[in-house]
């Protein structure tokens, strides 16, 4: 690669085997000399905290794997037997359970943080999709992880997923009956998710790796959205973020490990505690938080789609609800194109903030309706959840909302963002002036900060 | 960064509050509401009172473990009460543990020892069922996890035992029972406990209530055996990574010194 304009090393050790094969080079290149924008916030921490958080996960699971029983009979009591008898189990598995939430925590911050910059934005639209492939593959890999424990949430839960896929017409019952190896989820289930659960987190790793190159190749986006032009916007990767990306992570391992010594069942379901019983359905199956958002759009289509008083229907509720649910994340693949606004940054897209500040307040709502009874109201919900907002509870007609319809009204809101409100600002938006460059950008802010 | 770091803070708030709102099992009509009971191993600090989880112990051997069985559990296990090891041995050895083949090839019976499993009530559920009227008691080695509300909630159930109301009669069936904090308030087990039904030897109160506190957090412990250890190591990693993240705030600023 870069071997002919390599310096040499001095360390002779070194310069043998950077001379043979430029590991050395490449790591300086890439993670010693990178030039940086010199204006990274915060939220930049996520992409390098979300990396610490997936070697977490690789690296308990792997432990987790060598004491786990991938059977149903057995599967439960194996858990329990890591739990009470492996000498540091029960560590290594609130690590790693809490863990599966924290990675989803960091990563769920590192988009909002592309989407709030317009990091998605062309040169850098390979990079975007790379990392949706990257989410896609954790909310596979999460969901084939919490059926390994093989409890109630577990099974009913597999069972539930499994089952949407019996929505497409034709080839749906056939293709949930090769998904489970069976006629209902069951030990073949178990044994085929458990091995995909190990195996889809190295797929990650290769997809994070291309994602990483992308990323070096077009260069980090930042906070003012605007490209590096001078040396005087740049700083190298090496002292300055890797000390900064430190700082951040120690300060969210900090909170990860409040959880996982005080709380680390804050996640988790009581039927999670109980073993998988094919014949007792629990009360209440919700997914973990993570899923939640989606969940909700899933049950918030609840009509068939068809032609007006007459019976023809051309997609039933539950088809809709899954391509509801799709769509919701496929969406994201197709962002780069659908905002086409020459600025990136919403600090400079007035119209763009609110809009996206708002979809993720819808996303925060989805998340509270996904967790709640099909049959729930808007009014008795939050006054028994939420005591501050208890007061909607007396406000006539607004406390008798079925919470499906505000689940359906935030659904109805994530589509029309991506579908008409993009599309829409890129074009006729009125954008604030950009600054010259990052470093009159960095400049101008200490003068108003100081 | 003054911006920023509030739209953090709000997302923190309302991600926490998304989470305990998660948390908040959805109570049906009717439902009783827990009490706030507070225990003595609750906090950051707390671990569990030797004496208590003992005379817990007691009340499952004599009282629950007729009908219910704790198959997570080892006799060894019980030296985390504060039994030594002869002592436990000696309680192994009051059950008899179905063993075999032997070198003859028969199945033969012989007394518990530490390395058994807790000897369930029953073969298995059916013959569990069939003796209690179709419902099947359920496993106690992980009860204060699998039902919300914890301890708080065995403890509830356990003094929950009232007199059927006027708006319930009718609806009992026989080998059924009223009780305030089960869901639905129909309950199959009759009241297990009562005043003055167990000696306490060491003078504690013998009320329905001690023994229901006493037996909850023995359940409590046998669920999360080591939350004393979980406890105590996390206050260490927790210092450490304080310590840490304040050792990296310091570089930062100082390597950022004429960056900003």
């Amino acid at each position: 690669m870069a071997s002919k304009d390599r310096q040499p090393f001095d360390n002779p050790v070194v310069e043998w085997f950077d001379s043979r094969l430029p590991i050395f080079t490449i790591m300086n290149k890439e993670y010693g000399t990178f030039p940086t924008p010199k204006n990274f916030n915060y939220f930049w921490n996520f992409g390098a905290i979300a990396m610490v958080m997936l070697i977490t996960m690789i690296v308990t699971g792997i432990f987790l794997a060598m004491q786990y029983t991938a059977h149903e009979d057995m599967a439960f009591d194996s858990v329990q037997r890591i739990m009470r008898d492996v000498n540091w189990g029960w560590l290594l598995r609130y690590i790693h359970m809490n863990g599966a939430s924290f990675f989803f925590i960091a990563v769920y911050i590192h988009i909002f943080r592309g989407m709030y910059y317009g990091s998605y934005k062309k040169p850098r639209e390979l990079l975007w999709i790379l990392g949706v492939a990257i989410f896609l593959l954790m909310m596979a890999t999460a969901f084939m992880g919490y059926t390994l424990p093989w409890s109630q949430m577990s099974g009913w839960g597999a069972t539930v997923i499994t089952n949407l896929f019996s929505a497409i017409p034709v080839v749906g019952k056939p293709i949930v009956e090769f998904l489970w190896g069976g006629f209902s989820v069951d030990n073949p289930t178990l044994k085929r998710f458990f091995a995909l659960h190990y195996l889809l987190p190295f797929v990650i790793v290769g997809v994070v790796f291309l994602h990483v190159w992308a990323l070096h190749v077009t260069g980090s986006n930042n906070p003012t959205g605007i490209e590096p032009q001078t040396e005087k916007d740049t700083i190298p990767f090496h002292p300055f973020y890797t000390i900064k990306d430190t700082f951040g992570l120690m300060v969210f391992l900090l909170l990860f490990v409040l959880v996982t010594f005080y709380k680390p069942e804050i996640f988790a379901h009581s039927d999670h505690f109980v073993e998988y019983n094919p014949l007792q359905t629990p009360h209440h199956i919700v997914p973990e938080w993570y899923f939640l958002p989606f969940y909700a759009i899933l049950r918030a289509i609840t009509f068939d789609i068809g032609i007006p008083f007459t019976d023809v229907v051309f997609i039933e509720a539950k088809l809709g609800g899954v391509l509801a649910m799709f769509g919701a994340v496929g969406l994201l693949f197709v962002m780069p194109w659908l905002d086409f606004s020459p600025v990136r940054s919403a600090r400079y897209r007035p119209a763009f903030k609110k809009f996206l500040l708002f979809l993720v307040f819808g996303f925060f709502v989805l998340m509270y309706v996904g967790a709640e009874t099909a049959d729930a109201l808007l009014g008795p919900s939050l006054e028994s959840k939420i005591p501050f907002l208890g007061f909607v509870n007396h406000i006539p007609v607004v406390k008798d909302i079925p919470m499906g319809y505000v689940g359906l009204a935030f659904t109805a809101y994530h589509f029309f963002f991506f579908l008409v409100v993009l599309p829409y600002l890129s074009k006729y938006e009125k954008t604030k002036p950009l600054p010259k460059s990052i470093n009159e950008a960095v400049l101008e802010k200490n003068k108003s900060g100081a | 960064m003054r911006p920023l770091i509030k739209s953090i803070a709000i997302i923190c708030v309302i991600t926490l509050v998304g989470f305990s709102a998660s948390r908040v099992q959805a109570s049906s009509e009717g439902d009783t509401p827990l009490p706030n009971k507070t225990w003595h191993f609750d906090g950051a600090l707390g671990s569990f009172d030797k004496a208590a989880l003992q005379r817990g112990f007691k009340i499952y051997k004599q009282v629950c473990s007729t009908c219910h069985s704790m198959k997570q559990m080892y006799y060894r296990d019980l030296t985390g009460l504060g039994y030594t090891g002869d002592e436990v041995k000696a309680i192994a050895s009051e059950f008899t543990v179905m063993d075999g083949p032997n070198d003859e090839g028969e199945m033969f019976e012989r007394a518990g020892l530490p390395s058994d499993h807790f000897v369930s009530p029953f073969a298995n559920t059916k013959a569990a069922a069939y003796a209690n009227n179709g419902a099947v008691p359920p496993d106690l080695s992980l009860i204060t996890k699998a039902r919300a509300g914890g301890p708080t909630y065995v403890y509830s159930v356990l003094t929950g035992y009232e007199e059927t109301p006027h708006d319930m009669e009718g609806k009992i069936l026989a080998g059924q029972h009223y009780n305030k904090y089960m869901k639905g308030h129909i309950i199959a087990m009759a009241a297990p406990l009562s005043d003055g039904i167990i000696a306490y030897e060491d003078g504690s109160p013998e009320t329905l209530e001690q023994y229901a506190e006493d037996v909850s957090t023995f359940l409590h412990w046998a669920s999360d055996p080591h939350m004393q250890q979980r406890k105590r190591l996390g206050i260490k990693v927790f210092l450490y990574l304080l310590a840490f993240a304040g050792v990296m705030y310091a570089t930062k600023r100082k390597v950022w010194f004429d960056k900003h």
